[in-house]
């Protein structure tokens, strides 16, 4: 899904400002009407200036596609598009200075290595009410735990390897329910709300309310080994042992689409929160990105020589983190390349892997885990140094951030740790779609409006903007079938028809000649269109690098 | 046509010859014997209206031709006379007489009177009528066209359509029925009292109620009475000029030319003395055409004209003259300007004297001229260069040295040198100017010069570290045996000081170079990680961001898979190890080498390449093949179609028995070797997408356009969303939509009134119409 345009932490600097193009400041004939009542005068007059940059980010029309020649009315439509886009940017960029929260941040004193601070110094430094999210759960009897933040990073579920279940709201540590399911839990995982709850458990994927009573039994989701959950389209995508990925609709409890990945064992497993496309990856060193409208994937990418450990998308779908079997991490590009852009030797490789809404990288080596950082938001992590240490009392085995905070839920085999990791969450949250600290009632509402804008599974797709793009294929097909139906093309252009003239030059002999003379004029630039392309495709065949130039013989 | 011209004029002939009969039968009476003459004349008649049948002379007069010059009484004849016999001379008496007037007048009233012409058909009439209709009311029509195209355009139309003016009073009207009562307004008031703030000012000023006012219909004449002088003003200007230029004299041409000529010189005379920075501005014009003109080939004696007269100059003077004139034109036009070395030379002495005369800006102009031309700035630094030994012969071993350089600067190896000592000498050449420019005493200019020579043994110290380092790493590119960050250590330090115009091209065959020693050193060992490799490179030449990408794509096809996934990556020096690793480094290794060992036997990369290959060839557009075993040839179980069939080279058996399918768009993981793209239309998301293009569009990518916004509330602001949401049209409940009304657009009402009689009854036409009518008739 395309994110809302409420993000943006990057602070814009104030140099440049834009103006809106329509709206002229006003200009004021004389001074004297512009003071109030009491004489007084505004000393910013006109509306508030906007900076370039932020109305540059709300801009969507591509303008670097040159349109062919198009009439007036149509030359209208697109002057009142166009118009409308830069007014709506310049109302999101402006709305944009109204988030007033800026992200937390580490920084070590000159030449000190930030990894070195350890959460204890974090916790000694900061307020209390942050100090409290730093916590440790010990849960040494039931095994490696895997755990879930709720969309709206309050509440947290986890599930040990043998069978104990908990949700809580973390943040006041209240308590929802504990059970024990008397079975192996692989996942965990919070459906659109916090009230509903899918574990997927030994045999089948299980579905628990906030009060631990079992709601479902899914028996056609059997031996589940990961779970995801696409809150926009209200799907349950499961992985299985089997080597199906199944998508599970929760809103009508119907299977969308139930996909032979055809590679074994599918224990990897991650979505591109941009485009809701599932990530899977393989043991032949291969990461496949499917979507439930196609049975084969929708591009596969090889990563490693040896097998994929894990696999994480950035909140921008813009890099994707592998770590492998040959104790490689990389971080690809998915903007249509799909090539590593840097790659590290970690000594021990990486088992799990996770990005916050930030940009950071957590990497769950053993029982250590490392956290890399970028430059900004919409940059890739840089793997040279970490920012960030921590080691647990066990391996690791599950990893998130919780979203809206500065928090990172590690589960490992002695519980379950809550570490502070400034700069990790988004610090504005947007009050309508994920509030933290909306009341049941809202919660309510929200779900009807959420199930009300529900987006179909099919539209699923690499590139959700092709959605707003005309299909070609079946235009071309249509005016195809138009032209067959009529016997003739309705946008043809008319034949050339000579205009009859007066004084005797209007003779049929003439006539053949003017209409012969457009004939050949249209001939002619066929002709040179044509010679045009074959010049374009010899030069594209053979690039002319080393031609030497006539002024070369100038250059000293 | 013709026929029944031919009826006419035989009719008309029939008919004179009737006439003629008239006076005949009194001649038959009268002489009998000129029957014969008679018969003769008839028949030379009837030739003549044969002939006038061609239409030339068909008017002409028939030709009374019986002998007339026997006058006699009981005949009239106009022989001679050559007028046509009128009946109102008849009339006319020898001496005018009253009495006759009114039968004159009778008469000529009589012939004015024309005959009423027959009325027109009444499909004619029809026709008429409906023309007239049509064009009156399209004209009544046209009218409401910007209304309707405002409407089609308008995001918003309201209905219905008058709305009520708000009544709002001005704040001063208000204030002022309205008083004080309860103590604290009173207390407001009195500060504000106190404080003399304005109370009941008028809030609009007079002004501004002016402007509100429309404007007057006398201001508007009058506006417009001056927009139509100005108007014919620029219209007279022009037909003028557009005379003017029409002129071929090329003498007034000359004469033009000159006289501008002067006048220009005479303005820059006056700019001198009044402004002498605009001046110098001209200057510089001046200098920019002298150079445009040596670019030319103008005045060269080398186009069509001048070469005809180079053949004619042998023999004529005047021929030989003008080319002259040519030629003197030329060098007078490509002439520097002199006017600062010219001073210099003159007062070469006091020197301060001349600083005064001469400021630095002309100098700093000329050399400056045209900044990005390294051509200009060759010349230039020459120019400095002579300036400078003028200046102080002190200089000479130096100079030697550098004259030398140049007589070996043919030579490529040895440009640099040149470049570098040209540079410094330019450089010590502006200090000195500006160490001058400094101190007016020619006594301190010594103490001046001495610690400038100083520092040109610096500067020249630096300059032969320069050399020396240049000569290294010339010898390094020609071996080629440097290794990249040996050629990256060395690069930037000749490439700091250098001006970047030189620097330029010296960059991109370093650049070059390096690249080719990056590739040999990738032949060399494969291992070297390409990723990282560009990096570097990258890295090295931020500055040459826009070849960067080039490169890369020229290499994308080249990117090896092998390279891609063996790349030894830099390990990651964590602080926290993990402890098993750190229990037991030993079992790690033998880990390692088990996971080695595990994959030594699967090769990953091939079997991807060969899932590729599969999926490429899948996905390719598939050949028809229509040969029909045992068709023409023995058929069954086990037989194969002949290789005649099968045979797939001559284009015509090509088209027989095998359509080739056409090539489909390059595939988008063409110069992806790890990545496979699915290339299968999702057919249930394009169920979703528009696949008929809307009305005034002709181009998806128009209405592609439009559409590219979003509108819904989750990606825009409240405002914004309900902006993009409005409805097209808005209705009041409850009240009558009455159709537009010409006042509604500030029209009057009359037009629409005769709009209605015409469409009402259109049979009935008023007298207006039945003008028009005529006049359309006549027409």
């Amino acid at each position: 899904m395309e994110t809302a345009p409420k993000p943006g932490k990057d602070v814009p600097p104030k140099k440049d400002k834009l103006q809106t193009k329509r709206k002229k400041p006003r200009e004021w004939k004389n001074p004297e009407s512009q003071r109030g009542l009491s004489g007084a005068q505004d000393p910013f007059p006109g509306p508030a200036p906007v900076p370039v940059e932020v109305v540059q980010k709300f801009c969507r029309i591509d303008k670097s596609r040159k349109l062919p020649h198009s009439k007036a009315k149509t030359r209208s439509r697109l002057e009142v598009a166009e118009a409308e886009e830069e007014e709506t940017s310049i109302k999101a960029a402006r709305s944009e200075q109204l988030l007033a929260e800026e992200p937390g941040f580490l920084e070590g004193e000159d030449g000190e290595d930030t990894a070195k601070i350890c959460q204890a110094d974090i916790v000694e430094a900061v307020d209390i009410a942050s100090a409290a999210k730093h916590f440790d759960l010990n849960l040494r009897q039931f095994g490696p735990y895997r755990l879930n933040y709720s969309r709206t990073g309050r509440h947290l579920a986890f599930g040990g390897r043998r069978g104990h279940v908990a949700a809580l709201d973390w943040v006041t540590k209240k308590l929802m329910c504990e059970i024990n399911v008397m079975e192996a839990v692989r996942d965990i995982r919070f459906l659109h709300s916090e009230a509903l709850l899918a574990v997927a458990q030994n045999r089948w994927l299980h579905i628990y309310d906030n009060q631990g009573i079992e709601l479902h039994c899914i028996r056609r989701c059997d031996r589940v080994t990961r779970l995801e959950f696409l809150p926009f389209h209200f799907l349950l995508a499961t992985a299985s042992e089997t080597g199906f990925l199944t998508y599970l609709d929760v809103s009508v409890g119907k299977i969308v689409a139930a996909l032979n990945a055809r590679a074994g064992r599918l224990d990897v497993m991650s979505q591109n929160p941009y485009n809701a496309v599932i990530h899977l990856g393989h043991s032949n060193g291969t990461v496949s990105l499917w979507s439930p409208a196609m049975k084969e994937p929708l591009a596969k990418i090889l990563c490693h020589r040896g097998g994929v450990r894990a696999v994480a998308v950035d909140s921008t779908g813009t890099y994707m983190a592998t770590s492998g079997l040959d104790h490689q991490l990389k971080i690809f590009d998915l903007r249509g390349t799909y090539q590593p852009l840097s790659t590290r030797t970690l000594p021990h490789g990486a088992g799990h892997l996770a990005f916050s809404q930030r940009g950071l990288l957590v990497a769950g080596m053993g029982d250590v885990v490392n956290i890399w950082a970028g430059q900004g938001k919409a940059s890739p992590p840089s793997l040279e140094q970490p920012y960030l240490t921590h080691r647990l009392s066990g391996p690791v085995h599950g990893l998130q951030f919780c979203p809206f905070e500065d928090v990172l839920g590690v589960g490992h085999t002695g519980g379950i740790t809550s570490m502070l990791v400034p700069g990790a969450g988004e610090p504005n949250f947007d009050g309508l779609e994920s509030n933290p600290y909306r009341s049941r009632k809202q919660r309510q509402e929200w779900e009807v409006k959420a199930l009300l804008e529900k987006v179909p599974a099919e539209l699923i797709c690499l590139d959700p903007r092709a959605l707003a793009e005309v299909d070609v294929i079946s235009l071309e097909q249509g005016k195809k079938e138009q032209i067959e139906r009529l016997g003739y093309d309705p946008q043809a252009k008319a034949p050339f028809q000579p205009k009859p003239k007066q004084k005797g030059r209007s003779s049929t002999a003439s006539l053949v000649k003017r209409k012969r003379k457009v004939m050949d004029e249209e001939h002619r630039d066929k002709v040179r269109q044509s010679l045009q392309q074959q010049h374009h495709k010899e030069a594209k065949a053979k690039p002319t690098g080393a031609r030497p130039s006539a002024l070369d013989r100038f250059v000293r | 046509m013709t026929a029944n011209r031919l009826a006419e004029s035989l009719l008309a002939l029939s008919q004179q010859e009737e006439l003629a009969d008239l006076p005949k039968d009194y001649l038959l009476s009268e002489s009998e014997d000129e029957g014969d003459n008679d018969g003769e004349r008839k028949h030379q008649k009837l030739l003549e209206a044969i002939s006038s049948l061609d239409g030339k002379n068909r008017r002409k007069l028939a030709e009374r031709s019986e002998a007339s010059l026997k006058v006699s009484e009981f005949n009239v004849s106009s022989e001679g006379s050559g007028e046509k016999l009128v009946l109102a001379d008849l009339l006319e008496p020898v001496k005018t007489s009253s009495s006759l007037a009114t039968v004159k007048k009778q008469l000529s009233r009589v012939k004015s009177k024309k005959t009423v012409e027959l009325p027109l058909n009444k499909e004619e009439i029809e026709r008429i009528h409906r023309e007239v209709a049509f064009n009156k009311t399209a004209q009544v029509l046209s009218k409401w066209d910007p209304v309707v195209l405002k409407n089609r355009q308008a995001e918003q139309l309201v209905f219905p359509l008058e709305k009520e003016e708000p009544a709002i009073a001005p704040i001063e009207h208000v204030l002022s029925g309205w008083k004080a009562r309860t103590p604290l307004e009173q207390e407001i008031f009195n500060l504000l009292h106190k404080n003399k703030q304005p109370v009941t000012d008028p809030l609009l000023t007079p002004v501004e109620k002016a402007s509100l006012r429309a404007m007057s219909l006398e201001e508007a004449k009058m506006r417009r009475a001056e927009l139509q002088r100005a108007r014919a003003l620029q219209s007279y200007y022009e037909a003028k000029a557009r005379r003017e230029k029409k002129i071929k004299s090329k003498k007034y041409h000359k004469v033009v030319k000159k006289g501008k000529a002067k006048k220009a010189l005479k303005e820059f005379e006056q700019l001198r003395k009044v402004n002498p920075a605009a001046a110098l501005e001209e200057l510089e014009k001046i200098e920019k055409a002298r150079m445009m003109e040596r670019m030319s080939l103008k005045h060269q004696n080398s186009g069509k004209w001048a070469k005809s007269k180079a053949i004619m100059a042998k023999y004529d003077l005047e021929a030989r003259q003008a080319m002259q004139e040519q030629l003197s034109k030329n060098k007078e036009l490509t002439q520097k300007l002199q006017v600062a070395s010219e001073s210099e030379e003159e007062e070469g002495g006091t020197e301060d004297v001349e600083e005064l005369l001469v400021p630095d800006v002309v100098n700093e102009v000329q050399m400056n001229a045209d900044g990005p031309n390294p051509w200009m700035l060759r010349s230039c630094t020459s120019d400095t260069k002579e300036a400078a030994t003028q200046e102080d012969p002190e200089q000479l071993p130096e100079l030697e040295a550098h004259g030398v350089s140049e007589s070996e600067g043919e030579e490529r190896p040895v440009a640099e040198e040149e470049i570098l000592l040209r540079e410094f000498e330019e450089r010590r050449s502006l200090r000195k100017r500006s160490e001058l420019s400094q101190d007016a005493e020619p006594a301190g200019s010594q103490e001046t010069k001495d610690s400038g020579s100083q520092e040109v043994l610096s500067e020249l110290r630096v300059l032969s570290q320069k050399l020396k380092e240049n000569h290294q790493s010339r010898k390094q590119k020609a071996s080629s045996e440097g290794t990249i960050p040996q050629v990256q250590r060395e690069e930037p330090a000749p490439e700091e000081e250098e001006p970047l115009l030189l620097q330029r091209p010296e960059r991109v065959q370093t650049l070059e170079e390096l690249e080719e020693l990056g590739k040999e050193e990738c032949f060399q060992n494969k291992e070297l990680p390409r990723p990282v490799l560009e990096g570097q490179q990258s890295e090295r030449t931020p500055n040459n961001r826009p070849d960067a990408p080039k490169e890369k794509k020229k290499k994308e096809q080249m990117i090896d898979l092998q390279n891609l996934l063996t790349t030894q990556s830099p390990s990651v020096k964590s602080l926290a190890v993990p402890t098993i690793e750190e229990l037991e480094d030993e079992e790690e290794r033998n880990h390692r080498q088990m996971i080695k060992e595990a994959f030594a036997g699967d090769d990953v990369i091939r079997d991807f390449l060969k899932e590729k290959r599969e999926a490429v060839e899948a996905s390719k557009p598939k050949d028809v093949d229509l040969t029909l075993p045992g068709w023409g040839e023995w058929g069954g179980v086990g037989l194969k179609p002949s290789a005649k069939k099968r045979r797939r080279c001559p284009v015509v058996l090509l088209s027989r028995f095998l359509i080739k399918a056409p090539e489909g768009p390059p595939r988008k993981d063409k110069n992806l070797p790890n990545v496979i793209i699915n290339e299968k239309r999702n057919i249930h998301a394009a169920a979703h997408q528009v696949r008929v293009l809307p009305y005034p569009f002709t181009h998806h990518w128009q209405f592609e356009r439009t559409i590219q916004t979003p509108i819904g509330s989750t990606w825009n602001t409240q405002r914004a969303f309900q902006k993009l949401t409005t409805p097209k049209v808005v209705t009041k409940p409850g009240h009558i939509i009455n159709p537009i009304k010409a006042e509604d657009v500030g029209y009057r009402s009359s037009s629409r009134s005769d709009l209605s009689v015409i469409q009402r009854n259109p049979k009935r036409i008023t007298t207006r119409h039945k003008k028009q009518l005529k006049k359309c008739s006549v027409d």
